[in-house]
């Protein structure tokens, strides 16, 4: 169940980012959800695409580095405490969260996304659906 | 079975070798006398004339030359010969000051020539092998070196000259090389290419490659024998002693039998001049014994090394020289500390990175600043920033102790250290001093 993020190594200095996101647009290529994580010189960006072998191709080809990683999209009502039940789900069954992420691509059904990369990817899951969330499929963030 | 291209020379007794030398000292050093004016009053200055000049032992009387003075001589300064006898100059990189240029009569392309040779066959190079020289032709010796050693044996030559990676490797593939020539650097970023297009060490039908002209590590050299799936050969020379082939390595890869019926090596002290044993570490200079139109005696290399005399596994008994560190000219002193840029390279290697890297050195308040620039490659990518950060700091920890001093580490994306076709530019110095 778990969806693949495409995360990409990028220099810490004006213009590459939008260079990046250039090479995406120009590809049609739909963003999900996006973070950026950096270090003084260089940062991980990490992305939820509408077509994770396309973006993958289209980066290589224009010389990036790039990996696919497994993170869960849990579904979130947009009410307040939302976050924390999920958390705490995950916290019940020791599961660490190492980062995660919001992406706002449900917002029009009342609910969004949040984008977790934990080690243990489907006792997470598990935990998850056991207290009644929604996960996103790979097929449902495409046709988001 | 090892093959050699001159035997009689290659595995000559010690005896038949220095009366070879002495012969031709004796003669070079009064062809340079009636001939080089320049040489001559450097050797009136120290009160030696060629009646010194006896045998080898008398080397050490003769007057050292240095690049300052091939600059100062420049153009027609050192000829030997009249031009009207000379039928072809090579001119250094010349990255700083003058270019210096050397002169050949076609006796001294036919002996260089056999020089590279020797260098091929002892890379398993026969008749019925396709060489693919991807040197740079034109001024650059590396490309006529080896193309003229190519011919000697009888190989079929592919002149590709460097650059048009893409269609270098098309060659390589449809033409069936089995010898490629060419810079360390070039045959990593050939090596590169190939992965991106999908072909592997099984692709290709290259058996051996020699590869010099510039300082590349052992470990490079392990990492492009395993991404090519050849035996890599390192090659010695410099356009002031003709060019590739001054030395050569054989099938037991520890260090190049240096071509001593033409060139005879020492090794000093550099800041004394004084000539030191053999097995000490020093500058390597070197007396050209037989080129006439380019006739140098006791140049100075600025290469430090090793020479030895251990029998070699490959029955060859021409002297050994040990891989140079480095030109003492790339030789960085930062914060009084030697650093060479095969040293970082090393560093970089058995970290999993690649050997694309650049080093720029600064100055910021009287302080010399390092920092290697180092390209991110798949391999050592991942989505954990901790990770790369650690990976990072165990660069950071590895040059610290290979070097003694401290120097950041900057990780580049992949493509932006500039790939040379030629010499790879390794160091930008941007200190004002």
């Amino acid at each position: 169940m778990a969806i693949k993020q495409i995360s990409v190594f990028l220099e810490n200095r004006p213009g590459t980012l939008q260079n990046m996101t250039k090479e995406i647009a120009d590809a049609k290529i739909d963003l999900r959800a996006l973070s950026v994580a950096e270090t003084k010189d260089f940062g991980i960006v990490r992305m939820i695409v509408n077509d994770v072998y396309e973006t993958a191709t289209v980066l290589k080809d224009a010389g990036y580095i790039c990996s696919m990683t497994p993170v869960v999209a849990v579904q979130i009502p947009d009410v307040v405490g939302g976050l924390n039940k999920v958390l705490s789900a995950l916290n019940e069954v020791s599961v660490n969260v190492e980062y995660m992420y919001a992406s706002l691509a449900g917002k029009a059904t009342g609910c969004a996304y949040m984008i977790l990369r934990v080690e243990e990817v489907e006792k997470a899951e598990v935990a998850l659906r056991g207290k009644g969330f929604t996960l996103a499929s790979q097929e449902a963030i495409s046709e988001m | 079975m090892e093959r050699y291209y001159q035997q009689d020379m290659e595995c000559a007794s010690r005896e038949t070798m220095i009366a070879v030398q002495n012969e031709k000292l004796l003669k070079q050093v009064r062809h340079v006398w009636e001939n080089v004016p320049y040489i001559r009053a450097k050797m009136e200055e120290k009160g030696v004339t060629p009646d010194d000049i006896k045998s080898i032992d008398d080397l050490h009387k003769l007057p050292m030359l240095s690049k300052a003075d091939l600059r100062d001589a420049y153009p027609y300064g050192l000829l030997g010969c009249d031009l009207k006898k000379c039928v072809r100059i090579h001119s250094t990189s010349g990255t700083t000051g003058k270019r210096v240029v050397a002169f050949y009569t076609a006796e001294d392309i036919e002996l260089w020539n056999q020089c590279c040779a020797r260098a091929l066959v002892a890379a398993g190079a026969t008749d019925e092998d396709v060489c693919q020289v991807s040197y740079g032709y034109g001024l650059f010796t590396g490309g006529a070196g080896l193309d003229g050693g190519s011919h000697k044996v009888g190989c079929l030559t592919v002149p590709a000259s460097s650059g048009n990676t893409d269609r270098q490797i098309m060659f390589i593939q449809d033409l069936n090389a089995t010898i490629l020539c060419c810079t360390p650097s070039y045959a990593a970023y050939l090596s590169e290419r190939m992965k991106e297009m999908g072909l592997g060490p099984d692709d290709i039908p290259l058996k051996a490659g020699i590869f010099g002209a510039e300082a590349w590590s052992e470990e490079m050299r392990q990492d492009i024998q395993n991404t090519l799936g050849i035996k890599a050969f390192d090659i010695y020379g410099l356009t002031e002693l003709s060019g590739p082939g001054v030395s050569f390595e054989c099938s037991d890869q520890s260090g190049m039998h240096i071509n001593e019926d033409h060139f005879y090596p020492e090794i000093i002290d550099p800041d004394t001049g004084e000539v030191l044993p053999e097995g000490c570490e020093g500058e390597l200079v070197f007396t050209s014994l037989d080129k006439e139109a380019f006739p140098l005696l006791r140049y100075r290399t600025r290469d430090i090394c090793v020479l030895s005399r251990e029998k070699c596994s490959c029955g060859r008994t021409l002297i050994k020289m040990k891989k140079p560190k480095g030109r003492s000219d790339d030789m960085l002193i930062i914060r009084g500390v030697n650093v060479f840029p095969s040293q970082i390279e090393t560093v970089l290697l058995n970290h999993g990175y690649a050997a694309n890297y650049q080093i720029l050195v600064g100055r910021v308040n009287n302080t010399d600043t390092l920092e290697v620039l180092v390209e991110m490659t798949p391999e050592m990518f991942t989505d954990n920033l901790g990770e790369i950060s650690k990976r990072q700091k165990d660069l950071v920890d590895g040059m610290k102790s290979m070097l003694g001093i401290k120097a950041k580490v900057t990780l580049v994306a992949p493509k932006t250290i500039t790939r040379s076709e030629g010499k790879a530019v390794r160091v930008i110095d941007n200190r004002k001093i």
